[in-house]
């Protein structure tokens, strides 16, 4: 079957049936859809923490809470008359108390690894449920009632289905700022959090920065959907808020399929609808009553974090013929700025007697090395060599126990590695680290993130398509440059390896550096691809670019680089000049071994 | 408040505290081998308590029909391959531990007047049909999905925890129970007075203290586990099947478990959702131990029992609150000592 229909045309039915749905049912399955659309709004953030940003969070409803409260609190209380105890006031409040929530909450578990923030979401999440339940403000138990219908416009919003276009409305919004947001700079590094932050941070993104991002902007989802609740209900009490209802709406993300923005409204429209029914039946069949829909609920996780990890939506996509989108690049797009190179023979990089210790293996014992603008130094040596522990502290991975590293001058020993390569060195990485499902292109861009400054709320909004067509732009400038310019288009892990190693510099490139480090480039490669890597280095060189590469491969460093550094058992044994460094006896024992 | 008070708080804090600390030291165990944060801790502690408590009212635990039915579908799972390729002595062993053990456990259960069988045969049995449920759980759970990343092993924890708290309430209701205390005999030394209950506690703390550490240093399966946790696959490729580690480490999980449950059941009423929030206690203590370290954890417990204990007396509304908000500032010190950024794929 051919793709027949474009998202946006999806996007479009979308529309039109949820504009339509309150002409032709009846108010019961208004009532039913305003549930769904309430739990699709905080499961989409759920998508974008769990599925996209590899977190998660067991406290959504606990955010919920937050925003159903306040808005209860502001609308009722005495205290904020001054306010008109107005529902919009009560929906400023509740975002406000609900970010400052998240930033703590994600300033002390974002830090550890990505098990700690559930975690502390669990506790949350309970704390929150005992302090709505006992404080004598919030109505304990009981909760508190009374509370006004949204005012839209002068229209009061006090029948299902007129709250239904509010919330539908918001989702609707969510939803675009959320596809919106992925497709974008931010987005790229939101993508590279699964599987790809040592990467990312070495690109020069960070990663802190991002998770808090995906973090809050959940929160705030959940935030709004109980403000909608609270107004919708005309009343809120502690129950929907408790930590099980915040699994529930983990499981909706997760069953719906969290790697796509429409699982948080599969996954949400099933539940919802599935404990509709299970609800009358379950209890007469048990002879009492209790929540045992979630008996049924983890099952189906279970089955389906074992059968299909990225849940229902990919089975049911693969049924709808859409066609995906090929990017445009504007080749006429401004380009970026970009640093003056520093000039010929210039010292970009000096190791100064770096050692590094581990215990009491010396990994390196005072290394000394220059690399000059416009020249390719090789580091070679046997397995073992510690050529892999140099590089790292020459790209501020790892910081020497004794000795320093300058690059163009200045130490970065203890440098975070999004500080060095916005100074201006980037590297490649021995084993592959790219994107596999994302595009070629995408993942070059990556490289670029830098060079752009336009934030999550300005990608959500799409007020910075000017910066992103220029990003871009210079994406395919240097895949091009590399010659990978046909592949631009397709998903970067059907490519070869050799050809992946290609992209890794392609996206080196486009953080306009002018040190590249490379982590054994030519290992896997074919005799041709070879060939067309030592062209490319040869024509970055005489652009002034310094080059430090990491390899085994004698041939290919032979007739390539400028300047050969050997090393065995931490030390440097030879340098110099290619071919004087093949005639050294010393090299030549440490390769061919030596004669007893 | 004056120090008779502070005594009796204290020995409160201190038993509930020697639970916690079990329960932390089973989770910190559970996630060094297998890697999965094992919320349903806290189940096996209310399915301990309550089975016990139907015992002593004379019923059979529906508990047995659980294990049942666990039992019959890991034999459906397992026997095919077997069948298949003639592993018979195999397949006689899976049907012997998974089919025949829990029906011939059940049909004791309805033959033998256990109520009148005096506390330990009941505890004896209590933990008869728990224990088996834990290696059962992790086959069918997790086992599927055992080189899954963290954050997946954790979601099908959390899945697993709300299945076994709707099964409770089918099997116990929704009425809270109390069981006999093991011992009622009370001591007195000056102003300190302390019930056998409590002494009971200790001493089981203590003893399954020593019994998990001569396991983990005499024995061939105990150094299997260990080796496990310090470098999965340098484990396996030594011979030691993931599987073989998962299954031994859910069995001494549910054992540690359901004996926590026993051993506060005459303390608190325990009702079919309790295991959880004593369960999340000592998560809270194992994270204080950052989720690796066993004496800190251990410590941590008994911290968290205390101040549990004395925020009862001056604030007992905001008890939860106040043991579940400490979690924020150990965090926050984890989070202040940490440097390292890792890749969790």
């Amino acid at each position: 079957m051919k793709p027949l229909l474009s998202s946006r045309m999806v996007l479009g039915v979308f529309i039109v049936l949820i504009a339509a749905t309150p002409l032709v049912m009846s108010p019961f399955y208004i009532t039913l859809l305003n549930y769904i659309g309430l739990a699709a709004l905080v499961a989409l953030g759920l998508v974008l923490l769990t599925g996209i940003g590899n977190l998660t969070s067991f406290g959504q409803a606990a955010f919920v809470g937050v925003g159903a409260y306040s808005t209860a609190f502001v609308t009722t209380s005495s205290s904020f008359a001054w306010l008109g105890n107005s529902p919009w006031a009560g929906f400023i409040i509740g975002l406000l108390i609900t970010s400052a929530v998240a930033l703590i909450l994600g300033a002390i578990t974002l830090k550890l690894s990505g098990h700690f923030l559930p975690l502390g979401t669990i506790a949350w999440g309970i704390s929150l449920y005992y302090l709505f339940g006992t404080a004598e403000a919030l109505g304990g138990h009981t909760g508190m009632t009374g509370i006004p219908p949204i005012l839209v416009l002068g229209w009061v919003l006090d029948q299902g289905y007129e709250i239904y276009y509010l919330i539908w409305a918001f989702l609707l919004a969510a939803i675009i700022n959320t596809k919106n947001l992925l497709d974008s700079r931010e987005g790229r590094a939101i993508r590279a959090l699964k599987g790809g932050r040592i990467m990312a941070e070495a690109m020069g993104v960070n990663t802190l920065y991002s998770r808090m991002a995906i973090f809050l902007f959940a929160a705030l989802h959940a935030s709004t959907s109980g403000w909608l609740y609270a107004h919708m209900q005309r009343f809120v009490n502690p129950t929907p808020f408790n930590i099980h209802n915040g699994i529930e709406y983990l499981f909706m993300a997760v069953i719906g399929g969290a790697s796509s923005v429409w699982g948080a409204i599969v996954g949400s429209s099933l539940i919802t609808i599935l404990k509709q029914w299970l609800q009358d039946l379950l209890p007469k069949l048990f002879g009492q009553n209790g929540n045992f829909e979630v008996i049924l609920f983890g099952l189906i996780m279970i089955i389906v974090l074992q059968r299909a990890q990225n849940g229902l939506w990919p089975l049911l996509a693969k049924l709808l013929p859409v066609q995906h989108e090929l990017k445009t690049i504007n080749p006429h797009a401004e380009p970026l700025a970009q640093r003056t190179l520093p000039t010929h023979g210039e010292v970009i990089l000096e190791a100064k007697n770096v050692t590094r210790k581990f215990g009491g293996l010396i990994a390196n014992n005072n290394m000394n090395l220059t690399v000059h603008a416009g020249e390719i130094l090789a580091l070679i040596g046997p397995n073992g060599a510690g050529k892999s522990t140099l590089f790292n502290q020459l790209s501020g991975v790892d910081t020497p126990s004794s000795g320093e590293v300058l690059f163009l001058g200045k130490p970065i020993g203890g440098l975070q590695s999004r500080t060095v390569a916005a100074m201006g060195m980037s590297r490649t990485f021995q084993h592959v680290k790219l994107l596999p499902t994302m595009t070629v292109l995408e993942n070059v861009a990556i490289g670029a993130h830098q060079r752009g400054h336009k934030g999550v709320f300005s990608a959500a909004w799409r007020l910075e398509r000017a910066e992103e067509e220029r990003l871009l732009a210079e994406a395919a400038r240097q895949i091009e440059r590399v010659g990978l310019k046909e592949l631009m288009h397709v998903e970067a892990g059907s490519l070869a390896l050799g050809q992946q190693r290609i992209l890794e510099i392609a996206r080196a490139l486009c953080s306009d550096p002018c040190l590249l480090l490379l982590d054994e480039p030519a290992a896997g490669l074919r005799h041709l691809e070879k060939q067309a890597l030592a062209d490319l280095l040869r024509r970055l060189k005489a652009q002034g670019m310094a080059i430090l590469l990491v390899e085994h491969d004698m041939d290919f460093v032979m007739g390539l680089v400028d300047y050969v550094v050997v090393m065995e058992f931490g030390q440097k044994i030879a340098e110099g000049l290619p071919e004087a460094v093949q005639q050294n006896q010393a090299v030549l024992e440490a390769y061919l071994g030596g004669v007893e | 408040m004056d120090a008779q008070i502070a005594l009796l708080l204290s020995q409160d804090g201190i038993t509930n505290g020697a639970i916690y600390a079990l329960l932390a030291l089973a989770l910190v165990m559970v996630f060094a081998v297998t890697r999965i944060i094992f919320i349903p801790q806290g189940e096996f502690v209310s399915y301990g308590a309550l089975t016990m408590a139907m015992f002593q009212t004379g019923l059979v635990p529906s508990t047995i029909w659980l294990l049942v039915i666990l039992g019959i579908v890991v034999v459906l799972l397992d026997s095919l391959a077997l069948i298949k390729t003639k592993q018979n002595q195999k397949l006689f062993k899976l049907l012997g531990i998974n089919l025949a053990y829990p029906l011939v456990l059940a049909g004791l259960l309805y033959l033998l007047p256990v109520k009148d069988m005096g506390m330990l045969l009941q505890t004896l049995f209590t933990l008869a049909i728990l224990v088996p449920m834990g290696p059962m759980l992790y086959r069918l759970a997790f086992q599927p999905v055992a080189s899954a990343s963290v954050l997946t092993l954790l979601i099908i924890s959390v899945a697993v925890h709300v299945m076994m708290v709707g099964l409770g309430l089918i099997f116990f209701g929704a009425e809270g129970l109390r069981t006999e205390a093991f011992s009622d005999a009370r001591f007195e030394w000056g102003m300190l007075s302390v019930n056998g209950q409590t002494l009971w506690v200790i001493a089981s703390f203590f003893s399954l203290i020593t019994a998990l550490y001569l396991f983990f240093e005499r024995t061939i399966y105990g150094k299997a586990l260990r080796a496990t946790a310090l470098n999965r696959v340098g484990a396996r490729l030594m011979g030691i099947p993931p599987a073989l580690s998962g299954k031994l480490t859910f069995f001494l999980a549910a054992l540690i478990g359901a004996l926590s449950g026993i051993l506060i059941a005459p303390i608190t009423t325990i009702y079919y959702d309790t295991g959880f929030i004593i369960g999340l206690k000592g998560f809270v203590a194992a994270i204080i131990g950052g989720l690796v370290s066993y004496p800190l954890a251990a410590g941590g417990a008994i911290l968290v029992g205390l101040i549990e204990a004395f925020s009862s007396f001056w604030a007992s509304e905001y008890k939860e609150i106040i043991v579940f908000t400490l979690i924020i500032p150990v965090l926050l010190w984890r989070s202040l000592r940490s440097h390292s950024m890792e890749d969790e794929e």
